[in-house]
């Protein structure tokens, strides 16, 4: 069954038209993979399937329901992670991931967010400010997320091994290898060479004028 | 409920942790207003019939530059896009948001009030006046105030766009409030400016959260 579905749809940005009539389908289990050079307009299909950003026409459908329509039911069983890391400067790890599950009605305890700090080579780092880590630990905070949400059925990645190191790239992969097995599909994109042992399908935007 | 109350915690938090930001509207407010006794000179008249006007111009001008942290580093962090993308209904999470900026940086200049009626030579029913006026009228900076923050979030730098969209609707603000302290005054009643001020508050207070989750989900794109 399709977990992601789309039809038709058209993003313009800026008087530029991105893509036009893009219809794809992505089945449980199933992996995107987009590619495209910069500016073709990746970032701007992944924040479409969000649901974050509507599209100029066409339709995206969570189980075969617009996202317009359970848009609730639809960002329950999303994981989204963009650019924005969505990581308070100010406030800590523990203090950011704890806010995060509260919001998104995630059930963790303390220590689980502890030891995948410690998963994630975060140990003595978990109290002060993330202002204070270097670019890749902060992604590292962020990424924690997908260590939490397990009920979600679909993760959409954007740029995400970006500043990473070689074994957090390795961790980060064998994490979405996991989902996939499990059942859950991934939508991404990277620039990287993909390191995952799984089947993937592939999607190229080109870059238009 | 509890995602609600995660966002007034961590608000608060936040806001404790940049005190010193915080407390520079409140410096603004008490030297704008200190300001006047000093060149408009100390007859008590003249003080009585210009404070309650001042102390609202300064109300307004200090609440205008706190405003723009209310959205600002959750849109520049992308806190903002997980909190779109989270199961709370965002009007709630917005007016949650706008009631925890008012608690930390409006209602301190309330709380500071009374030593700056002093400074104007209010009278105790003026004060009193002022501070009712106050305490309904200030929400509503917050409540309107958010949805041109969240207009404006997406453009950085929107600071004095902000000022210029906002200081023309906050006059009818001023009006109702200062001559409500105005009747306080001279002794008469003032209940029908409050309730205006009432009515005023309720109705962005019902409206004003789905307006600022709009503009914010404009400003994504």
């Amino acid at each position: 069954m399709a977990v992601l579905s789309v039809t038709n749809l058209s993003v313009v940005k800026r008087d530029r038209l991105l893509f036009e009539k893009l219809n794809f389908a992505v089945e449980l289990g199933g992996l995107l993979y987009v590619k495209g050079q910069n500016g073709a307009g990746k970032t701007s299909l992944l924040r479409v399937l969000a649901g974050l950003v509507d599209a100029d026409s066409g339709e995206v459908c969570f189980s075969q329901q617009n996202i317009r329509d359970c848009r609730e039911t639809y960002h329950k069983n999303l994981v989204y992670f963009g650019h924005k890391l969505g990581v308070n400067q100010t406030l800590s790890a523990v203090e950011n991931l704890q806010y995060w599950c509260n919001q998104h009605q995630v059930v963790v305890s303390l220590e689980t967010i502890f030891s995948t700090l410690a998963q994630l080579n975060l140990v003595g780092l978990e109290d002060i400010p993330v202002a204070n880590l270097s670019a890749g630990q902060q992604r590292r905070v962020a990424l924690a997320r997908f260590w939490f949400k397990q009920d979600a059925k679909l993760w959409i990645l954007d740029e995400p091994f970006t500043a990473l190191d070689t074994q957090g790239i390795e961790l980060l992969s064998r994490q979405i290898t996991k989902f996939l097995s499990v059942g859950g599909a991934v939508v991404m994109t990277s620039h990287q060479q993909l390191q995952l042992d799984y089947p993937k399908d592939e999607l190229t935007l080109e870059y238009r004028i | 409920m509890a995602p609600l109350m995660a966002i007034l915690k961590r608000d608060l938090a936040l806001a404790y942790r940049q005190r010193a930001e915080l407390m520079q509207p409140m410096m603004f407010f008490i030297l704008v207003i200190s300001l006047f006794p000093l060149s408009v000179g100390p007859e008590p008249k003249t003080l009585q019939l210009i404070g309650p006007g001042v102390i609202w111009v300064a109300a307004i001008l200090s609440s205008l530059l706190g405003l723009e942290r209310l959205f600002r580093d959750d849109f520049q962090d992308g806190s903002l896009e997980q909190l779109m993308l989270s199961s709370t209904p965002l009007p709630a999470a917005v007016l949650v948001k706008v009631l925890a900026h008012w608690l930390t940086s409006i209602l301190p200049l309330i709380i500071l009030s009374p030593l700056l009626a002093l400074f104007l030579h209010l009278s105790e029913p003026m004060y009193w006046a002022l501070l009712k006026t106050l305490l309904l009228g200030t929400p509503l900076l917050s409540l309107i105030g958010a949805i041109a923050v969240g207009l404006t979030v997406g453009l950085n730098r929107g600071g004095v766009l902000l000022a210029l969209l906002l200081l023309p609707v906050f006059i009818p603000l001023l009006i109702f409030a200062t001559s409500a302290v105005e009747s306080a005054s001279m002794q008469l009643q003032y209940t029908a400016q409050l309730a205006i001020i009432g009515a005023m508050f309720l109705f962005s207070l019902a409206l004003a959260p789905f307006a600022i989750a709009y503009a914010l989900r404009v400003s994504q794109n």
